[in-house]
């Protein structure tokens, strides 16, 4: 029996899961969380990206044993109490996504770089994004929700409200 | 003959099944046009309208519980919510949010009162249901106003008997009939009952909105799943789950017509999480591209209790194929056959027109080029995967296909089940670029459920994905243009190095001739070789495009620089040849063609905006390049270091 923590919830593994497997099978298959996408199994797509203590992994490369202790963050998980972030707002009046499939691991890797730098260039958002391939090719969209997110980010600082990515 | 039929053309890039099932609907819908919208009562109240494409035993305005099944089309609620179904497949073109744009239009509903769901695949109700050949919109734009258009008019009928007043002095927004008058106002929902009883209007009598009174239409709105995306609730077909759902991989031949003899079947079985594996011998003709096939590639199942499983165990699967009959095409051998035969002319002619030889004879120069594009797969970010759950009688699928339509009758023939026991539901799809056209992998799950009676996912691994497409195949082109004493271009020579089988091309490998711009030139001449080839291939987004438009327009460029002219110059000059005016080009249907006036307006706008003609620094330039595809005119600039 494995405990996870995903989005401040606790979950239980049993044991017919392997504990070798990834956590992107577990959290899809065995408990339901559909949002972490499957796109190539080998860590170059990241489709599959989540958070782990606040920093983005690819979920197919990590064996679920060792998320084990750790603070898991998916998709599902960054609107809290069905309040979106600004970054999932911009996505949405961006209107970034075509195919979709993408979306979730660009998202969850696009709010690691709001926290780490609050106002990034296009250079910072290009090179810090480069490991997500989107096949519709919605790069420049994506550049201009995190541009969007992080003008309101700056100005919800500025009025004092939450400053939530 | 009706307008409709007139207007239907082959399209060369286009599958010819697809453009069947077209004509077919095309037909049905014309010759019964009065028929066309149905309107039905909704239980609880409110107004159902729905959308036949031939059935006019079905049309009567009633109130009725049953009707409620009916696969509604636009449904009134009594709190005025405005339900609309989307009938085709979204796999990232967006028709979920446009189709029903068009349709909340003519309605007059604000989009904010409107929900939007997938529609039923259901063709006695919807006709064709299918995300292919970019035809969505232009297929559709017109009974989908139809639809709107009615239910609206329903809508004020009902107002004019509730409120005794003439329906002339009614008008709609927003989602209410309004009577200024006397400052009434009554929403859709609260109307919606009274229109359900109403005669169902004649479509063609409607006056649709003109454009200057359009709303919606024109405006960018989100996409209606985008909330869905960026919150990771279910949406994509690979994320259907059901209870007791088992997972399987189908462990496909490695190569091409080659099947499986034995595997340790017994050892994998007794591996973590393995519920069954076993083999699976070819089913039809799976190499062969077709949106209504019905076949399955051979190879080994596994079964297991997840997608992990499966994958862990094919790891240890060892199997013995006979690869007496795989196909053993070397894509090095044809290029290097492509580049011997591209020195002379092709077997079959395309195209001959006027007199190439003395243009040539007479040319002051004559460029040559020869190009290449290679097999490419769809790669579409979503593996192939498909669910099913075979109840012994009956079928129920989930699939992310782009031709759902087609797929009932695949997997009816497949089984050996009826049609109306094969239930399918439209998953969206993580792309499809055409790869999602073939319904191969609905196929596979069909038959591997056929063996268990428990609810299956089969997932496609990322490899599988790559390596079991129907390909946009590759090709090779041998130009050869004349440049007469003016620069410009008279003649062009062509041989197409393509892909065949049974003596045609494979499918997606072939050529018109008709391209731009061949329909500018009195001398022309296209000639096409077929090499042999066992590889599955297909439609990938812009068939034909794709690949056509670098390689001519590239040339286009070469003959322009051998001529010392400036390109625009020369595209300009081109255009204004285009003959007949409206005919040729690639990739239009519906009588659309390349309109010389907007090719040049487009082609001059690109240029302009990219500054053509401008200072660059050493080692910097600029290309230009037109095309005409889908009925679209495209001109692009590219800033090249």
């Amino acid at each position: 029996m494995l405990e996870l923590n995903i989005n401040g919830q606790t979950f239980e593994v049993g044991d017919d899961v392997d504990p070798a497997t990834p956590l992107l099978w577990v959290l899809r298959d065995t408990l339901g969380l559909v949002g972490t996408k499957y796109g190539c199994g080998i860590g170059q797509c990241s489709a599959c990206t989540v958070h782990i203590n606040g920093a983005p992994l690819q979920s197919c490369q990590l064996p679920v044993e060792r998320a084990v202790g750790q603070e898991i963050t998916t998709i599902e998980g960054l609107a809290v109490e069905g309040e979106l972030t600004e970054l999932q707002q911009a996505w949405i009046d961006e209107d970034v996504a075509q195919c979709g499939y993408c979306q979730a691991g660009q998202v969850m890797r696009a709010t690691a770089l709001l926290a780490q730098n609050p106002n990034p260039s296009d250079a910072d958002i290009d090179s810090f994004m480069s490991s997500n391939i989107c096949r519709c090719g919605t790069y420049n969209r994506i550049r201009s929700a995190i541009r969007n997110a992080a003008d309101r980010l700056a100005a919800n600082r500025g009025s004092n409200s939450r400053g939530v990515v | 003959m009706t307008r409709h039929e007139q207007d239907f053309e082959l399209d060369p890039y286009v599958p010819e099944s697809i453009q069947r099932w077209r004509a077919e609907r095309r037909k049905a819908m014309s010759l019964d046009r009065r028929h066309f919208i149905k309107v039905t009562g909704l239980t609880g109240g409110g107004l159902v309208l729905g959308l036949g494409a031939s059935a006019p035993d079905v049309v009567r305005a009633q109130a009725g519980a049953d009707v409620f099944e009916a696969n509604p089309f636009v449904q009134v609620r009594p709190d005025n919510t405005i339900v609309i179904f989307s009938k085709n497949p979204d796999v990232g073109q967006g028709v979920k949010t446009a189709m029903p744009m068009i349709v909340a239009e003519e309605l007059d509903v604000d989009w904010e009162q409107v929900v939007v769901e997938q529609a039923d695949i259901d063709q006695s109700r919807y006709g064709v249901q299918i995300a292919g050949g970019s035809t969505s919109i232009p297929s559709n734009w017109m009974s989908l106003r139809q639809a709107g258009a009615t239910a609206r008019a329903m809508l004020v009928a009902a107002a004019e008997l509730e409120l005794g007043v003439d329906a002339a002095e009614l008008t709609t927004e927003s989602g209410h009939v309004i009577h200024e008058a006397s400052s009434r106002r009554l929403s859709y929902g609260e109307l919606a009952e009274r229109a359900s009883t109403l005669p169902v209007p004649d479509p063609v009598s409607l006056t649709l909105k003109a454009r200057p009174d359009w709303k919606l239409l024109g405006r960018r709105i989100t996409g209606v799943d985008n909330e869905k995306i960026v919150t990771g609730q279910a949406l994509f077909g690979i994320d259907q789950q059901l209870p007791d759902m088992v997972y399987a991989t189908l462990v496909k031949a490695p190569a091409i017509g080659a099947r499986p003899v034995s595997a340790n079947l017994d050892h994998v079985k007794g591996l973590p999480g393995v519920i069954d594996a076993f083999l699976v011998e070819r089913v039809g003709d799976p190499i062969e591209f077709g949106i209504d096939t019905a076949a399955v590639l051979p190879g080994v199942a596994i079964v297991a209790n997840s997608t992990w499983a499966t994958f862990k165990a094919r790891d240890e699967l060892e199997v013995e194929w006979d690869e007496s009959e795989a196909a053993s095409d070397s894509w090095s051998e044809a290029v290097a056959e492509a580049t011997r035969l591209g020195a002379a002319q092709g077997e079959e002619s395309l195209v001959d027109s006027g007199d190439v030889d003395t243009a040539f004879a007479e040319a002051s120069a004559t460029p040559e080029g020869f190009y290449t594009y290679q097999f490419a797969s769809h790669a579409d970010l979503e593996p192939q995967n498909c669910t099913a759950w075979f109840k012994g009688d009956s079928i129920e699928i989930w699939a992310p296909t782009q031709t759902p339509t087609m797929a009932i009758p695949a997997v009816a023939n497949l089984l050996g089940l009826p049609e109306d026991r094969v239930t399918l539901h439209q998953l969206r799809g993580g792309g499809g670029f055409g790869r999602r056209l073939a319904n191969d992998s609905v196929c596979e799950v069909a038959w591997i459920a056929r063996q268990l009676g428990v609810p299956v996912k089969a997932q496609w691994s990322r490899e599988d994905d790559m390596g079991f497409d129907y390909y946009r195949p590759g090709g090779f082109h041998s130009f050869r243009a004349a440049l007469n004493n003016q620069g410009r271009l008279s003649a062009w020579q062509d041989h197409f190095i393509t892909f065949g089988r049974n003596g045609r091309p494979i499918s997606s490998a072939n050529l018109t001739g008709r391209e731009f711009p061949v329909n500018a030139l009195p001398n022309a001449r296209i000639t096409q070789t077929l090499l042999p080839s066992g590889i599955p291939s297909g439609p990938w987004r812009a068939p034909g495009s794709n690949a056509l438009a670098f390689a001519i327009q590239s040339f286009l460029h070469e003959c322009s620089a051998a001529a010392g002219r400036d390109h625009l110059e020369f595209l300009l000059e081109l255009f204004e040849d285009v003959s007949p005016p409206r005919g040729g080009g690639s990739g239009g249907f519906g009588g659309g063609g390349l309109d010389p006036a907007r090719a040049a307006a487009v082609t001059r706008r690109a240029a302009e905006e990219a500054g053509w003609g401008r200072e660059l620094p050493a080692g910097r330039g600029l290309g230009l390049a037109f095309y005409f595809s889908h009925r679209g005119h495209f001109a692009e600039v590219a800033e090249v270091s």
